[in-house]
């Protein structure tokens, strides 16, 4: 009898893992075609040599990577001298992309909270709400942003008008605008997962702590930030890694000192004028620079969770 | 020395209204210290609302509650000296077991050493210590409850509050942690106030017990009171089984009063305050108080038809039909089975009475 029962899961088990097989292939398929192939393919362009009309030259070369790190002169044949211009672009895109990774995170997570505790009947109401600019194309929103915020804009003219400053705020073109345009564009992406978690969370944890004589800054230190962690961490990344590429924020709002290395790779590839090998190899190190990042995060993460 | 000390917890004319809802109406207790006290009733009485009012999870509409003297109502939960045993446990999960029962007592500003301790000694009370390291996930529904009850005691509240602590256990498991839990109170000396919708369970564990119904305190009264000498019908419908007679009050005199059944039979008990001659009310009988002849033999016998006989394990319970529409349950013990006899469906029985088994109930 129990026998009988077990052969009969066996097989089932069977049936769904060769079944199993099949059914993944679409995922397969689509993972190698629009994620593998082309990082592949970018990596191979990486290492050819250019086409003075846009495209490659298929020659081995490393003069991309040469390029990005080394400065060899006007003819290339100085001796070579760390190449300072493309780093401070992937410093300053590290460092805004950090910054509005933590201003997401200081906005997004109250406004996360507040709705995950609103009642379930208005909840999807709220993250409704979140989702409306997603309506309106990022460029177009943008684009309005500069206007928002240009020297005669609606800003200004409002801020002018109630006698608080008397010129004109300079803020596109500045750092700052870019900055305010990579918060402006990523936000949802931290609200959301964080408020998926906390709608999980079991609030009867905060209660049996505040019982346990914790205050509420105490509680949502040691109680709800750890179990909502996970959202967290999924929020942070999805701002950080498309705000380190991005390029419309920095094209739109920034302007030509404000560089960012998504506008870098972006231009290389645009037109004529570009040059493809060196976008790509860009395009490597920044990737390159994500992976090392998420495995140092992940590593530390297994670290705290191993110990007790 | 005076009544203050003896009082753990004094709720006066505590009334909890959401809206234009009222969940608890004007409720006033006195607690005493030491004591296992039960909130009782089913889900919705407001019961598990006057425990959260007493945690500081609930705010109280108006009225007062007063912890050994002292006036809480309006303190936050984290500044109240009482602890909660939740229902689903409500454990940190990121944290081990030792972790979850210092964290009160790290709270109150114990030294992490001093915390890890006196974790140690609530384990060994709730007999975990082998799994101090694990955390709450790796461990069963019933080592979870006990980690519950060691954190809540950990930090030595003054008055233990327990919302229906065992009722996700199975119930071999849920009876051994009624004798434990009742052993724990005894031991540690703590006031616990308990609240369930078991009343078979209220009446193991408690020294006193509220029946609360509606949002309303229906009585207040050690076991024996509640299981005898039930106030209403609220009270005898809802503690064990019972025998609930449409009668109507036809004479008092010296403290008896004789009821008539629908069908004409006659039955003397003791008069209640509240219920005069004339009344129509109702009659309670518990079925062990009844037994069965073929033959009348007491005063208060009834004749009837056996129905049907239902094999409980411990007793054997009885139906039997008399005139007038009404029917009786009566239980015979089975060990019993040689002197009182088990009548075959379809004979004619009498019902016959203890002394002082009927109780008229005030509706």
């Amino acid at each position: 009898m129990a026998g009988g029962a077990a052969t009969g899961g066996s097989a089932a088990a069977d049936t769904y893992k060769s079944a199993r097989h099949w059914l993944l292939l679409p995922s397969w398929l689509v993972l190698v075609l629009v994620v593998l192939a082309p990082v592949c393919m970018m990596l191979i362009y990486s290492f050819l040599t250019k086409e003075f009309r846009g495209g490659v030259i298929w020659e081995p070369t490393l003069a991309a990577y040469d390029q990005f790190f080394f400065d060899r002169g006007l003819f290339g044949d100085d001796p070579p001298k760390i190449e300072w211009t493309y780093i401070t672009i992937f410093w300053r895109s590290i460092w805004q992309a950090g910054l509005a990774t933590i201003l997401s995170l200081i906005i997004g997570f109250p406004t996360a909270y507040f709705i995950a505790t609103r009642p379930e009947r208005t909840r999807a109401l709220w993250v409704f709400l979140v989702t409306i600019p997603y309506w309106v194309n990022l460029l177009i929103r943008t684009v309005s942003m500069k206007f928002l915020l240009r020297d005669q804009g609606p800003m200004n003219d409002f801020l002018i008008s109630t006698g608080l400053i008397d010129d004109p705020l300079r803020i596109v073109n500045t750092n700052l605008a870019v900055q305010l345009g990579l918060f402006y564009s990523y936000l949802p992406f931290m609200v959301l997962p964080i408020y998926a978690s906390v709608e999980r969370y079991n609030f009867a944890m905060s209660e049996a702590a505040a019982d346990l004589y914790a205050t509420k800054w105490t509680t949502l230190r040691r109680i709800v930030l750890p179990a909502v962690k996970p959202g967290v961490i999924a929020g942070c990344i999805l701002v950080f890694v498309p705000s380190l590429g991005a390029f419309l924020a920095p094209d739109l709002l920034g302007g030509a000192k404000n560089f960012m290395i998504g506008s870098l790779i972006e231009e290389q590839f645009k037109g004529n004028a570009g040059n493809w090998p060196f976008g790509a190899a860009a395009a490597m190190v920044l990737l390159t620079m994500v992976l090392i990042l998420l495995m140092i995060f992940a590593r530390q993460q297994r670290r705290a969770e191993a110990s007790p | 020395m005076s009544d203050e000390t003896q009082i753990a917890v004094d709720v006066r004319d505590a009334v909890k209204r959401y809206g234009d809802f009222t969940a608890l109406q004007r409720i006033s207790l006195g607690i005493r210290d030491n004591e296992f006290f039960t909130l009782l009733g089913p889900s919705g009485c407001g019961k598990t609302t006057l425990l959260r009012m007493i945690a500081g999870f609930e705010d109280v509409t108006e009225g007062a509650i007063f912890l050994y003297g002292e006036e809480i109502e309006d303190l936050p939960p984290h500044q109240r000296p009482v602890n909660t045993v939740f229902q689903n446990y409500a454990l940190f999960p990121h944290m081990t077991v030792t972790e979850n029962v210092s964290f009160g007592l790290e709270m109150r500003g114990a030294s992490k050493a001093d915390a890890r301790t006196r974790a140690g000694e609530m384990l060994e009370l709730v007999q975990l210590t082998q799994f101090a390291a694990r955390k709450p996930s790796q461990l069963s529904g019933g080592q979870q409850q006990r980690v519950a009850l060691a954190r809540a005691l950990a930090p030595s509240p003054k008055v233990l509050l327990l919302d229906e602590p065992l009722s996700a256990l199975d119930l071999k498991l849920r009876k051994a942690m009624q004798i434990e839990l009742k052993h724990i109170q005894r031991e540690t000396g703590i006031t616990f106030i308990f609240v369930t919708h078991d009343q078979e369970e209220a009446l193991t564990m408690s020294d006193r017990i509220a029946v609360m119904s509606a949002g309303e305190m229906q009585q207040l009264g050690d076991p024996r009171d509640i299981y005898e000498t039930p106030r209403n019908m609220f009270v005898a419908d809802f503690i064990g089984d019972t025998n609930l007679l449409d009668v109507s009050v036809e004479a008092i005199s010296d403290g008896r009063a004789t009821c008539k059944l629908s069908g004409g039979h006659r039955l003397t008990c003791d008069a209640v305050d509240g219920v005069n001659a004339g009344a129509k009310v109702h009659l309670s009988v518990r079925p062990e108080r009844l037994f069965l002849s073929d033959q009348p033999t007491a005063a208060e016998s009834l004749q009837g038809t056996v129905v049907e006989n239902i094999f409980i394990g411990t007793d054997i319970s009885t139906i039997v039909d008399v005139p007038g529409g009404q029917h009786f349950t009566v239980r015979t013990s089975n060990s019993d089975r040689g002197n009182k006899r088990i009548l075959d469906p379809g004979t004619t029985a009498y019902v016959n009475m203890e002394p002082g088994a009927a109780r008229l109930l005030v509706d």
